[in-house]
């Protein structure tokens, strides 16, 4: 190479770099595959059928857990005396009237629900995903004179009030998720669909 | 190492810089000769590092890293596995006793300025260290798959999904499913038992490497190495590491094991602090348990993550708690930047430097222990002044550190 001078140093150059492109085009391309084979799988996608429940036997004030898709699905049946609370609170709510999309169009209203007195709603807290404790009790010594009943997060300190709507100056930026659900009849209630056809 | 003609010794140096390494490394690698008891806590580290290695290996013989058998499989290690309980116990314990060994080397190196020029690297190269240990400590954690387990996960996955645009994308990245499942749990196994451990080890022998390099610092934080002796051409102040820190290393493991069994054999639980009583119930995933708390050595992260409450500009509070969370421990790395003080050491900087130092000390005790605790308001408000105290102590160096009053370092190392 005594004699190649500056345009052999720029072919060699080129190629180098072009053999470095290349080299590290191939590169991604092999990691692709196993980067994403850490996506949940086709069985993982698969499950996830709505789940069918019989509220026949909720009593007023009871709450009643259902699984669906892993996660844990609150459903509360509120009494007269919870209902009329829930006005009383939304001066120290964040979203008293549910504008932040965490429900289908059929759960944005005062009550998050379709029937008034039933709640579907996620149990699932929407700051790091622990899973809220139902507190009907009014004015507990822990969560002060104002409580009129709801659901407080013991993880970080969070509160929602009984129809899921998250209080200010908590670290849960918003509501609970309501999923969507349907009435099958009287007392079957549907949990992850709209319809019974694409159950 | 003896080097006669025709011994084996010399045979493998014919192959292999045998005699060269342990010359480089032990037995001419000369440290100052002040070292002290802070001191003991790096070779301390690698004594941990190798007791979680060993256990672990016997750990993986017996568990099953499945949703439906982890918790049962532990429980079988516990009670049937012969001195399964033991080993068990010492990688339980080691875990601790890493983080606790792990934050006194850090603390020993913000007291005598060990970041400093030239070691920054040095000190990056720990941080990366610190950071694999924290990934090994929560990933470890998960594995039994009891209630802390699940839920402590939880928590942390969800981090991850308050990233705006990617964070739904990259927990279901994480999770291998839409939620925390045996997907998850099988790969934090295979995180927390090969991927991790490998570049732990990796990056200790980096650290090493590197610390041998530039030379050890001291307790007076001056430089050995301006010092040499023009006879032997060795630093005055300094001594070969074997055998001298090997023997006085050796009275700190010593110490150190009579401490590492007494709480192996006496309280492995050490009160809920290194076992978390609520991880003895199998995970249930459709309830939080009342109270949940990190181990230990995450509370003090854990009390900054939960201490926003408010939104602030576009960023939501829960954001705002993940973001400042990931920074108390990143902003250690920039520590050799924001030092400004002409002299390394605590000996030689002024008041204001200590006081800060104190102050920073006790707020991370303080959030430690708020960690631990049940959120109430006043608690809350107390996590706050402390993540204010916490931050305070990085972001002021520069100014503090600048117009400290300092002593004037000696020329050579004192007692």
């Amino acid at each position: 190479m005594a004699d190649s001078g500056g345009e052999m140093n720029s072919r060699r150059r080129f190629l180098v770099l072009a053999t470095s492109v290349a080299g590290g085009i191939a590169g991604v391309a092999v990691a692709t595959p196993f980067m994403l084979s850490m996506m949940p799988s086709e069985r993982a996608k698969a499950a996830g059928a709505p789940v069918e429940v019989d509220i026949s036997k909720l009593e007023p004030g009871m709450l009643l857990m259902v699984e669906w898709r892993g996660k844990v699905v609150w459903v509360l049946k509120r009494t007269q005396d919870m209902l009329e609370n829930l006005e009383k609170l939304e001066v120290v709510l964040a979203d008293p009237n549910s504008e932040k999309d965490q429900q289908p169009a059929y759960a944005k209203n005062r009550t998050r629900s379709i029937k008034p007195e039933i709640l579907v709603v996620e149990g699932v807290c929407t700051h790091l995903g622990c899973s809220p404790v139902y507190r009907k009790d009014i004015a507990p010594a822990d969560l002060g004179a104002d409580w009129l009943g709801g659901f407080f997060c013991p993880c970080h300190g969070s509160k929602f009030d009984l129809a899921g709507r998250v209080y200010k100056g908590v670290p849960a930026p918003t509501n609970l998720v309501v999923p969507p659900h349907t009435y099958l009849s009287e007392n079957q209630l549907l949990i992850g669909s709209e319809s019974k056809e694409s159950a | 190492m003896s080097k006669q003609k025709g011994s084996i010794v010399e045979w493998i140096d014919e192959r292999f810089p045998l005699t060269a390494t342990w010359r480089a490394h032990l037995s001419e690698y000369y440290a100052p000769k002040n070292f002290n008891f802070w001191y003991y806590f790096g070779s301390l580290a690698l004594l941990v590092l190798v007791n979680q290695l060993i256990t672990g290996i016997f750990l993986t013989m017996s568990y099953k890293p499945d949703a439906n058998l982890a918790f049962s499989s532990i429980e079988y290690i516990m009670r049937d596995v012969n001195f399964g309980w033991l080993i068990r116990y010492m990688h339980s314990t080691g875990a601790s006793m890493f983080f606790v060994v792990v934050y006194l080397h850090m603390f020993r190196g913000m007291m005598y300025g060990s970041y400093r020029k030239p070691r920054e690297l040095l000190w990056l190269i720990g941080m990366a260290i610190f950071f694999v240990l924290m990934s090994l400590a929560f990933t470890g954690y998960i594995l039994p798959w009891g209630q802390m387990s699940y839920w402590g996960a939880q928590v942390i996955v969800s981090m991850f999904g308050a990233i705006p645009f990617i964070g739904e994308t990259l927990s279901n990245w994480i999770l291998g499913d839409f939620m925390l499942s045996d997907a998850a749990l099988n790969r934090f196994f295979a995180y927390h038992v090969v991927t991790l451990p490998i570049l732990l080890v990796v990056l200790v022998f980096v650290h090493v490497i590197a610390l041998h390099e530039v030379g050890s610092n001291n307790p007076d934080g001056i430089e050995i190495k301006a010092n040499i002796d023009p006879k032997t051409g060795t630093p005055v102040d300094g001594i070969p590491f074997h055998p001298y820190y090997t023997v006085k290393d050796i009275v700190g493991v010593v110490a150190f094991l009579i401490v590492f069994c007494g709480i192996i054999f006496f309280a492995p639980e050490m009160g809920g602090y290194f076992l978390e009583y609520n991880n003895f119930i199998p995970a249930n995933t459709l309830q939080t348990p009342d109270h949940i708390a990190p181990v230990w050595y995450f509370t003090p992260y854990y009390s900054m993550l939960r201490a926003v409450t408010v939104n602030f500009l576009w960023i939501d509070a829960k954001l705002w708690g993940v973001i400042l969370m990931a920074a108390a421990v990143i902003i250690f790395c920039f520590l050799p930047w924001l030092d400004r003080s002409p002299v390394k050491s605590i000996r030689y900087k002024g008041p204001y430097f200590k006081i800060a130092l104190t102050l920073f000390v006790i707020s991370f005790f303080v959030l430690g222990w708020l960690g631990t605790k049940a959120p109430t308001p006043l608690y809350t408000l107390l996590a706050q002044i402390f993540t204010v105290i916490y931050f305070a102590f990085f972001i002021l160096m520069p100014w503090y550190s600048k117009i400290d009053k300092t002593k004037p370092e000696p020329k050579r190392v004192t007692k």
